[in-house]
């Protein structure tokens, strides 16, 4: 356990810790490496896009290459960049807020990590094996199912195997908040980005499965000649938007809602405030959860449902905005009257509440079903969903990054950059998007990869091509603070923000069994509750006794390289049956694995009382 | 006190399978997993129903589907799930063999229904020449039906892995969760059935 054999390893041994790691906060920088990776990569597919719009009839790209283009970057952005950002942020903290040593299964944990990233990379590997999927994120049929070559099948088993793994992390965290949580941690108690990371993992149980048999009906359409949404078979291509907005419009919640957290939490630290309306704010969390199931049919008003599917739909998509409002006034009266401290997570912060109740109003504006007919696939559209996805999510990880960097590297982010790559990006922000709702008004259609010259688009979209660079720049910059802070970057010590909950009661970056004695909590924010009183830390739940540990395992690496493999078989058995053989052998790793899972029993280690008694000494 | 004496103490609990906190887990777990098939379930429901109807010329469900032998099938799996609550019951009063046994008699009853649902497409491809590929319908039947088949071998061969691993070794506090959750599992799959009979085969046949 001690510092120095872990400095003095091989990178081997270091590589081959993080392959078979079961441990939450290891799996959560994973998540982190990962899903800041895909991010540049969506993020240098919207700049090729925006410098084709640069000017009009302008040839950066040809058509084909543009429709690959938007496709990859909404679903890399979506599921690649935004979803494991977010499971960052969850690995990183939850267990520790609610006083837990561990998620209450680390073994499936680390599998959907590495399904996760193993989907991620077999979609990707379409760029180089003859084109990547271009029929949109949203790959409607029968444009997706009649799309040549692969890309699309390299879309539907990516999505397929990174959709297992994030299900898998949903599963994961309900359990561990239900049944992990430490002696006098109510749910009442749990702090804010816990309580959204429960929603979330509970909209991820309901929506995902949705989208898995969308998958599956359109795999087996394109590559075993069924006719789910082949009309020439009587199949209906309806059927592909249905499945993929009842998954895609809680997608949409579950990645906002714990940027709704992170903001709670960010919020109440800086404002030396316990969260306003507490109680009302998971109400609302809660709320946003259940309404979020009831509104896929907004984004299909012009399929033609009729007058009375899309009044009901119209009404219940503009109810969200109650309890989305509920959530923007209490933050505003969590300020109110604090000793507000204004650094880069609290400028991320911010920044959301101006730039996310925008993204609202659109959204209320297109959620009137009858003007959504003007408004639909224009740049009005983009807008809308760019201002609530960038606005709120983005903004929400750049905040919870530079609040929770110090609990996860040991480090304090540099302020000074930080807020450089706030302000460029802010602005780079609402240069891109903003125009964009006038662009979309003026009738931009979006997804075209020209437009003519002297439509009243020209400027607009030139305004918008250089926010992009912006924003780019920003990024750059927080990656630059990435490299200088972890080479000279100040050091952090359990509590540098004067905290409030229980993940800034123990070192940072925390030991790997998180707390040595399990906390006693007496209220909500139970470190602010102890250091009012005048105590320095957390009050023990327990005497010191030794702590249970699960084992590593390689297992959930290779189980996700075995549905990798598989996955090359299924797309190219459409050409030779011969691949099929990559899908035998693929799916025999796979359940091979599992049987040895199941098989060999893990009865996990344990660390002793004298161990953790000399790691206190120390 | 080592592991080996926490998972076999020498009085077992009423409820073995959540007596530790990874018990306790894994029993949650797979009820929120369940909740998930449940939706998996509910969207192949869903599409057969859009599709039900959209033979492309081939044969129509009342032409196709006779109830004798889906009752059977229905029989062997309702019985199946029955015999699995007696495998618990010895569970809980920690009688291995009986456990072992009603296990036994579930799987055989399993291996039944998949040997008529077998049957079944074989006789609907070559008599009827209703296929996967022939008509929307038919690619909805046998995707709903097949995942439904598909869970049956699945939870028959996990069923028989846990039976086969613990054969020697009997019971204890590691084990009883995952022989809890297998015929949980078990359940799951034939409430399925109980729909598939209903919506598929009765409103199939009217």
């Amino acid at each position: 356990m001690s510092n120095s054999i872990a400095q003095n390893r091989s990178f081997g041994a270091a590589m081959w810790d993080y392959l078979t790691t079961v441990d939450h906060k290891k799996i959560g920088i994973m998540y982190l490496v990962a899903g800041g990776f895909f991010f540049l990569l969506g993020g240098l597919e919207a700049m090729a896009i925006r410098w084709q719009l640069i000017k009009p009839e302008n040839d950066f790209v040809s058509a084909g290459f543009y429709n690959e283009l938007i496709t990859m970057h909404g679903t890399t952005m979506i599921f690649l960049a935004a979803m494991p950002l977010i499971f960052a942020l969850m690995n990183a903290v939850v267990p520790l807020q609610i006083g837990a040593r561990d998620v209450a299964f680390p073994f499936l944990n680390s599998l959907g990590f590495w399904l996760f990233l193993f989907g991620g990379i077999l979609l990707n590997c379409s760029w180089f094996l003859g084109g990547a999927p271009d029929a949109g994120w949203t790959a409607y049929a029968p444009l997706s199912t009649i799309s040549p070559g692969e890309g699309v099948d390299f879309y539907v088993l990516g999505l397929q195997i990174s959709g297992a793994g994030t299900l898998i992390g949903g599963i994961n965290f309900l359990v561990t908040i239900v049944n992990m949580r430490a002696p006098g941690m109510t749910y009442m108690r749990m702090p804010l980005f816990t309580w959204t990371a429960f929603i979330t993992s509970t909209l991820i149980l309901f929506a995902f499965p949705a989208l898995t048999v969308g998958l599956f009906l359109m795999m087996f359409d394109r590559l075993f000649g069924s006719g789910f949404f082949d009309a020439s078979m009587g199949g209906n291509s309806v059927i592909w938007e249905h499945l993929f907005w009842i998954f895609g419009h809680p997608e949409v919640y579950i990645l906002i809602l714990p940027a709704f957290g992170v903001f709670s939490d960010v919020f109440s630290t800086f404002s030396k405030k316990r969260l306003f309306g507490y109680t009302a704010m998971v109400f609302a969390t809660v709320l946003i959860g259940f309404l979020g199931f009831m509104v896929w049919a907004h984004h299909m008003f012009t399929v033609g449902l009729g007058p009375a599917a899309n009044s009901i739909f119209a009404v219940a998509t503009m109810a969200i905005a109650v309890p989305t409002g509920i959530k923007i006034f209490n933050w505003l009266f969590t300020l109110w009257g604090g000793n507000i401290k204004i650094n880069s997570a609290m400028l991320w912060a911010l920044g959301f509440i101006p730039s996310f109740t925008l993204g609202g109003m659109t959204g209320v504006m297109l959620a009137a079903a009858s003007a959504d007919y003007q408004y639909h696939d224009s740049y009005f559209v983009v807008a809308h969903f760019h201002y609530v996805i960038v606005g709120g999510v983005v903004f929400g990880i750049f905040s919870g990054l530079h609040y929770w960097w110090p609990k996860m590297f040991g480090r304090i982010l540099d302020e000074t950059l930080g807020k450089i790559t706030f302000w460029t990006f802010f602005v780079g922000f609402h240069l891109t998007f903003f125009i964009q709702h006038f662009l979309g008004l003026m009738g931009m259609p979006r997804r075209y990869w020209v437009y003519l010259e002297d439509q009243g688009l020209d400027f607009g979209n030139l305004i918008s091509t250089i926010g992009a660079f912006f924003m780019a720049i920003g990024a750059i910059v927080f990656l630059y603070n990435v490299v200088i802070t972890s080479i000279k970057g100040e050091k952090a010590g359990a509590d540098p923000w004067d905290g409030r909950t229980l993940e800034w009661s123990i070192p940072s970056p925390p030991p790997h069994y998180n707390f040595t004695q399990t906390p006693l909590v007496r209220g909500l924010d139970p470190l602010w509750i102890e250091k009012s009183e005048g105590r320095k830390g957390m009050t023990p739940a327990e005497p010191l006794s030794d702590i249970h540990m699960p084992n590593g395992s390689i297992l959930p690496f290779v189980m996700s390289l075995g549905l990798f493999i598989a996955g090359f078989g299924f797309i190219y058995q459409k050409y030779d049956l011969a691949w099929l053989s990559l899908v035998f052998i693929g799916m025999g790793i796979l359940l091979g694995s599992m049987l040895i899972r199941s098989l060999k029993d893990d009865l996990g280690y344990h660390i002793h009382k004298e161990d953790l008694e000399k790691e206190a000494r120390k | 006190m080592s592991e080996h004496d926490v998972l076999n103490p020498k009085v077992m609990p009423h409820d073995p399978e959540r007596a530790t906190l990874e018990g306790k887990n894994k029993f949650l777990g797979f009820w929120f997993f369940l909740g998930g098939e449940t939706v998996l379930f509910a969207s192949l429901f869903g599409t057969y129903l859009a599709l039900r109807n959209s033979t492309n010329g081939g044969m129509a469900s009342n032409e196709l589907f006779g109830l004798e032998l889906v009752f059977i099938m229905t029989m062997f799996l309702l019985t199946s799930s029955l015999t699995s609550v007696y495998a618990m019951y010895h569970m809980k009063n920690n009688d291995f063999k009986k456990m072992q046994l009603w296990l036994g008699i579930t799987v055989a009853l399993g291996f039944a229904f998949l040997a008529c649902e077998l049957y079944e497409f074989y006789h609907y491809i070559h008599e009827y020449e209703f296929t996967f590929r022939s008509s929307a319908f038919g690619s909805a039947f046998y995707t709903l039906v097949g995942f439904h088949g598909g869970h049956v071998v699945f939870g028959l061969m996990w069923i028989l892995a846990l039976m086969f691993r613990n054969a020697k070794r009997g019971l204890n506090l590691y084990n009883a969760p995952k022989f809890y959750v297998a015929s949980l599992y078990w359940h799951f799959i034939d409430v399925v059935w109980v729909f598939i009979f209903t919506v598929v085969y009765l409103m199939g046949v009217l």
